[in-house]
C-alpha cells in the first residue's frame, strides 16, 4: 500500500490550531515556521474567524531559532500576544522546527502559568500526527492546564453534558452540526457544553467540563481519547455514538441512547422526538411524489470519500431513508487500525438487507482511480471534496462536497447532522441534480 | 550584483544575496538612500504574526507547469495549500480554453519515525510511485522545514531517480525557516528550473519571456505587431517550453520581486537580455519601460509611435479621473515591487498616498542595476512617501496604522489584509491580476475600480458596525512600531 498522499484531505498535528480558533475568544500562538499557519488556514476554513489566519501570533522560526533554540523568541512573542491580542485563552502550539530542535516550551509557558495567565502549551510538531489526533491532544491539554486549574468546583451537575463531535474546520459544516446537536440534546432536557462556535459560552463553558454528568462522543474515533481522559480524570462516564446521526431514524436512535444512558424523563424525551419526527417526515411525505416521479434521472448509487464519521452517517441515511444504494465506500481520515474493524462492521450491517464494501486509504488520488474504473449501471452521487469535480463530470455523477478542501461552496451555518441536517441533505442533493438539466 | 551559480544546489536566500530586509519605519526617500548607499539594516519585531513561507511561493511557480508532477517532501500539513493553487490553476485553464485537469500534487507524509531515521526512502518510493501513476515529463520536489532539519539528501535522491526514470527529477530547496522573505521561494523555484530544465540555446527565436503569475495576456497586442511572440512563464508552461526559454530575445518582468532571479540567470548564463526598467506602471514609468524594450528589441521607432498614440488616447481620460479622485487619500499594503508599482499608479491618478506597508525591501535586484529600483523611480517621479513601512504581513501593525490614518480607500495586494480596512469601515480593494494595472491601459483600469470601490461603501459600513476587534484597546493607542527593534543606520548625504 502506498504511503504517500495525493490530494490531502486533512492537515498535520499543528492543524489543531483551527480547534483553538473555533473556541470563542481563544487564540493560538504558533511556535513554528513562518508559513505553517497560513497553509493550515488555506485547507481548513473559509475566513479567519475571531483571531485566526493573519491574526495568529507566530514566532516565525528562522535559522537562528534552529541553531540556537527558539525559547527566548517564544517568550517575547507570548508577552506581545498578551498585550496586543484581546483574548480569553492563549494556546501555544509548536511546529516541526521546535519539536525537532527540542525547545523546552513547557518551561517558557510555565512561567506565565505560574502567574495564573490563561495559557496552555501543546507539542504539535506537524510530523507527530494529523489534526484528527492532535485535536484530542490539544483539548486534553486545555483541560489539564487550564480547565482543571480555573474551574471553581468539580462537583457534578445533573443533566449537564459535554459534547465531542465535529472537529472544527476539519468538518467544514462543524458550526451547523454542533448547533443542531446542541439543539436536539437540549430538546430532551439536557444542558449542553458544546465548547466550540457561536453557540458555546467560550471559556466559561469550558470551566464547567468537570461538572458534566456525562460525556457524549459523536464520532467514529476522533474525540474518544478526550472522553477516556475525562473518565480517568473526573470519573465522568461517556457514551460513544460512532457516527454522525443524519436524518430522523438515526437521530432518534441517538437521542434514545442518550436518554437511556442518562436516565432521562421518558415523556419529555418521547414528546420531543415525536414532534421532530413528525416535522421531518411531513416534509418528506409532502414531496415524496415529486421524488418518486422525477423521471429524468436521479442518483441511484453513491460513493463516499470522507472521514469515518461522515461515511457511516451518510451511508445509513442515504440508504435507509432515501433508498440510494452504497457503492464502494472510501474512508480517508487515516483511521487508526484499532477502530477499523468496528467501522467495517457498521458497513457490514448498513441496513437490514444489505452490506457495503469499505476501504481505508489516505491516498485519495488512488481512490479516484478506483472509482473511475468501477463498473456502473446507473447515475452515481459522490460525497467528497473539491478534488472530485472532474471525476464527477467524467463518470456523469453528481457531487456533494462534504469534505475539505471545499473550494466550490461557501459555508456559513449549513449543517447535515440531526433532523434539520437530514432535510438539508435532500435539498442539497436535489439542488445539484436538478441543476444539471437545461 | 549576485553571481548566478548553477553548480550550487541551493540559491542563497535574499537576505544574504541581496541584503533584503523585512522591517523599516521611515520615509520612502530614506529607504532608497540607505539602499543605494549600502547602509540598510534590518529591524526585528519582538512580537509577530503568521507570515508565509518559501515553500508556498516555490509551489506557486512550479505547480502549474502543465506536464510536471510536484512532490512536497514534508508532513501532510505542508500540503495545505495544494488546492488553493489547484483552484488558481483551474481558473487559468478556463481563461486559456484548456481542458479541466487537477494539478498532480503529492505529499510524502513525513512522520515521527522519519525524523529519527530520515525520510529518504519514503521520498524515493514516492517518486517511483508518482512516475508510475502520472508519467509526467518532469518531477519537481519542494522541501520542508522537517526534511531540511533532519538532513535528507534530497539532491542525491533526485539525481539518481532522474537517471533511473529518464526524466528530470529536480529538487527545489525552499525550507520555510531559511528566510523571512517568502519570495525567496520564487528564487528557489527558478534556480531549479534554470539548473535542471532549461537547455542551452540552439538558435535564437522571436520569443520574449514574460515572467508572470497567471495574469491576463496583455503583452500579445504589444509584441505581436512588432514581430515577437510572448512566452508567458512559468505557470501554464510545459516542460518543453521551459527547456527553450534560453533562446528568447528578451525577458520581461511583470514584477521584479517575482522574477529577479530568473531574469538575471537567463541573462548571465544564456545572454538573454532582461528589461531592467521598473515595470510599466504610471505614464512616466510606462514611457521609460517601453523605450528600453524598443531598444532591446531593436524597434525604437515603432515604440515611439506606440507611445505617441497611447498618450493621445489615455492622457485626456486620466485628466478626467484625476478630477474625480482629487483630494482622496489611500493607504497601500502589498509585496515589494508590485507595491512600488501601485504607488506610481495611485499618484498618477492624483490620489494622496498617506502611507504604505510593504512586505519586504530588496535594496538591489539580481541584475545589480540601480535603474531597476522601482521605489527610487516613485520618489524621483512623484516625490517622497511619508509613513513608508516595511512590514511582512504583520496585521497588528496595519490595523494600528489604519485606525489612525483612516484613508478613503485601502488597496491591498495579498489575502489576509483587506479585512482590517473593512472592519474599520474603510472601502478596500484587492486586485489579483498583476497585469491589470500594467501599461497605459492599466492606469484607466485601476481608476475605474477605485471609483467603484469608493462608491460602494454599504457593505463595509455595515460590517464595521457589527464587527469585533481582536486587538486590545491598549494596542490601538500605541505607536504602530512599538515592537519594532530598529537599529537602522540612516546615512543622509
Amino acid at each position: 500500500m502506498s504511503k504517500f498522499i495525493e490530494q490531502p484531505r486533512y492537515s498535520c498535528a499543528l492543524g489543531a490550531q483551527q480547534s483553538i480558533v473555533a473556541i470563542k475568544r481563544a487564540v493560538p500562538i504558533l511556535h513554528s515556521g513562518p508559513g505553517c499557519g497560513t497553509k493550515i488556514n488555506r485547507l481548513l476554513g473559509q475566513g479567519e474567524g475571531y483571531a485566526g489566519g493573519s491574526t495568529v501570533p507566530c514566532t516565525n522560526a528562522s535559522e537562528t531559532e534552529i541553531v540556537f533554540g527558539g525559547e527566548e523568541r517564544l517568550k517575547s512573542v507570548i508577552e506581545g500576544a498578551f498585550k496586543v491580542i484581546d483574548a480569553d485563552l492563549y494556546v501555544v502550539l509548536t511546529g516541526c522546527t521546535s519539536d525537532i530542535v527540542g525547545d523546552d516550551i513547557g518551561q517558557i509557558t510555565g512561567e506565565f502559568q505560574t502567574e495564573n495567565k490563561p495559557i496552555v502549551y501543546v507539542e504539535t510538531g506537524g510530523f507527530k500526527s494529523n489534526n484528527y489526533v492532535s485535536h484530542e491532544t490539544v483539548v486534553n491539554a486545555i483541560i489539564d492546564q487550564y480547565v482543571d486549574k480555573f474551574s471553581p468546583d468539580k462537583s457534578k451537575i445533573k443533566r449537564l453534558v459535554n459534547v465531542f463531535a465535529s472537529i472544527p474546520y476539519q468538518d467544514p459544516y462543524w458550526i451547523g452540526n454542533l448547533e443542531e446537536i446542541k439543539r436536539i440534546l437540549e430538546g430532551i432536557g439536557l444542558s449542553v457544553n458544546i465548547l466550540f462556535g457561536e453557540k458555546s459560552d467560550g471559556i466559561n463553558e469550558w470551566k464547567t467540563i468537570p461538572n458534566a454528568e456525562y460525556n457524549i462522543v459523536v464520532s467514529a474515533w476522533a474525540g474518544l481519547g478526550i472522553a477516556k481522559h475525562l473518565e480517568n480524570k473526573y470519573g465522568t462516564p461517556y457514551l460513544h455514538f460512532p457516527y454522525l446521526p443524519i436524518g430522523a431514524a438515526e437521530t432518534s436512535k441517538f437521542l434514545h441512547q442518550v436518554a437511556k444512558n442518562l436516565n432521562l424523563e421518558h415523556h419529555r424525551v418521547e414528546y420531543f422526538i415525536k414532534q421532530e419526527e413528525k416535522r421531518f417526515y411531513s416534509h418528506i411525505e409532502r414531496t415524496a411524489d415529486f421524488m418518486l416521479e422525477f423521471r429524468y434521472g436521479i442518483p441511484r448509487r453513491f460513493y463516499t470519500i470522507l472521514d469515518a464519521s461522515y461515511a457511516v452517517g451518510f451511508s445509513k441515511y442515504l440508504l435507509n431513508e432515501l433508498g440510494i444504494i452504497p457503492a464502494k465506500q472510501f474512508i480517508v481520515d487515516d483511521t487508526p487500525e484499532e477502530f477499523q474493524d468496528s467501522i467495517r462492521n457498521e458497513f457490514q450491517h448498513i441496513s437490514e438487507l444489505r452490506a457495503a464494501e469499505v476501504e481505508f486509504s489516505i491516498d485519495a488520488g488512488a481512490v479516484q482511480a478506483k472509482i473511475k474504473n468501477d463498473e456502473r449501471k446507473n447515475r452515481a452521487l459522490i460525497l467528497g471534496s473539491a478534488w472530485e469535480r472532474d471525476l464527477a463530470k467524467e463518470i456523469g455523477a453528481d457531487l456533494l462536497i462534504i469534505s475539505v478542501p471545499v473550494a466550490y461552496r461557501l459555508i456559513l451555518n449549513c449543517g447535515y447532522a440531526g433532523y434539520n441536517g437530514g432535510l438539508r441533505v435532500i435539498e442539497d442533493i436535489y439542488d445539484r441534480v436538478l441543476d444539471t438539466y437545461r | 550584483m549576485s553571481t548566478i551559480n548553477l553548480k550550487e544546489t541551493e540559491v542563497p536566500v535574499r537576505e544574504v544575496r541581496l541584503g533584503s530586509i523585512t522591517g523599516f519605519e521611515g520615509t520612502a526617500d530614506e529607504l532608497v538612500r540607505c539602499s543605494q548607499a549600502g547602509t540598510l539594516k534590518d529591524s526585528t519585531r519582538n512580537f509577530s504574526q503568521c507570515m508565509g513561507c518559501s515553500s508556498g511561493n516555490a509551489f506557486c511557480q512550479l505547480s502549474m507547469i502543465q506536464d510536471a508532477a510536484i512532490i512536497n517532501h514534508g508532513p501532510v500539513g505542508c500540503a495545505g495549500d495544494f488546492f488553493t493553487f489547484n483552484f488558481t490553476y483551474r481558473v487559468g485553464q478556463m481563461e486559456r480554453n484548456l481542458p479541466a485537469v487537477n494539478g498532480r500534487y503529492f505529499n510524502t507524509n513525513i512522520e515521527e519515525k522519519d525524523t529519527i531515521f530520515g525520510a529518504v526512502e519514503k521520498l524515493e518510493s514516492t517518486i517511483r510511485g508518482v512516475y508510475e501513476r502520472v508519467k509526467p515529463n518532469a518531477i519537481l520536489i519542494t522541501t520542508s522545514c522537517a526534511s531540511g532539519i533532519i538532513g535528507d539528501d534530497v539532491e542525491s535522491v533526485a539525481s539518481s531517480l532522474s537517471e533511473e526514470l529518464g526524466i528530470p527529477v529536480v529538487a527545489c530547496f525552499c525550507e520555510g525557516f531559511k528566510s523571512k522573505i517568502w519570495t525567496t521561494g520564487f528564487d528557489a523555484a527558478y534556480h531549479s528550473i534554470v539548473r535542471k530544465l532549461v537547455k542551452p540555446p540552439k538558435q535564437k527565436t522571436n520569443k520574449v519571456n514574460i515572467v508572470n503569475f497567471w495574469g491576463s495576456h496583455i503583452f500579445d497586442d504589444l509584441l505581436r505587431p512588432l514581430g515577437f511572440e510572448p512566452e508567458y512563464i512559468v505557470p501554464f508552461s510545459t516542460v518543453k517550453q521551459l527547456e527553450h526559454i534560453s533562446e528568447a530575445v528578451a525577458t520581461i518582468q511583470i514584477c521584479p520581486t517575482l522574477g529577479t532571479y530568473l531574469g538575471a540567470a537567463l541573462e548571465q548564463v544564456y545572454g538573454v537580455p532582461e528589461i531592467k526598467s521598473p515595470p510599466a506602471y504610471g505614464i512616466a514609468g510606462t514611457d521609460t519601460w517601453l523605450r528600453e524594450l524598443g531598444k532591446v528589441l531593436d524597434r525604437e521607432k515603432e515604440i515611439e509611435e506606440v507611445i505617441i498614440k497611447e498618450h493621445i488616447r489615455v492622457l485626456p481620460k486620466i485628466k478626467e479621473y484625476q478630477k474625480q479622485l482629487k483630494g482622496k487619500t489611500a493607504y497601500l499594503t502589498a509585496g515589494a515591487a508590485h507595491g512600488h508599482a501601485l504607488i506610481a499608479l495611485l499618484r498618477e491618478l492624483g490620489l494622496e498616498v498617506q502611507g504604505a506597508a510593504i512586505f519586504h525591501h530588496d535594496p538591489i535586484y539580481d541584475n545589480g542595476d540601480p535603474a531597476s529600483d522601482a521605489l527610487a523611480h516613485d520618489v524621483n517621479t512623484y516625490g517622497d512617501i511619508k509613513n513608508y513601512n516595511v512590514c511582512n504581513k504583520q496585521a497588528y501593525e496595519l490595523v494600528n496604522i489604519l485606525n489612525k490614518v483612516r484613508p478613503d480607500i485601502m488597496i491591498a495586494r495579498h489575502g489576509g489584509m483587506t479585512l482590517w480596512g473593512a472592519k474599520l469601515g474603510i472601502p478596500t480593494l484587492l486586485i489579483g491580476d498583476e497585469q491589470f494595472g500594467f501599461g497605459y491601459q492599466g492606469i484607466l483600469n485601476y481608476a475605474e475600480r477605485i471609483l467603484e470601490t469608493l462608491d460602494n461603501k454599504e457593505f463595509v459600513i455595515n460590517l464595521a458596525k457589527h464587527s469585533t476587534m481582536p486587538y486590545t484597546k491598549w494596542w490601538l493607542e500605541q505607536s504602530p512600531f512599538s515592537f519594532l527593534r530598529s537599529d537602522l543606520d540612516v546615512k543622509i548625504y
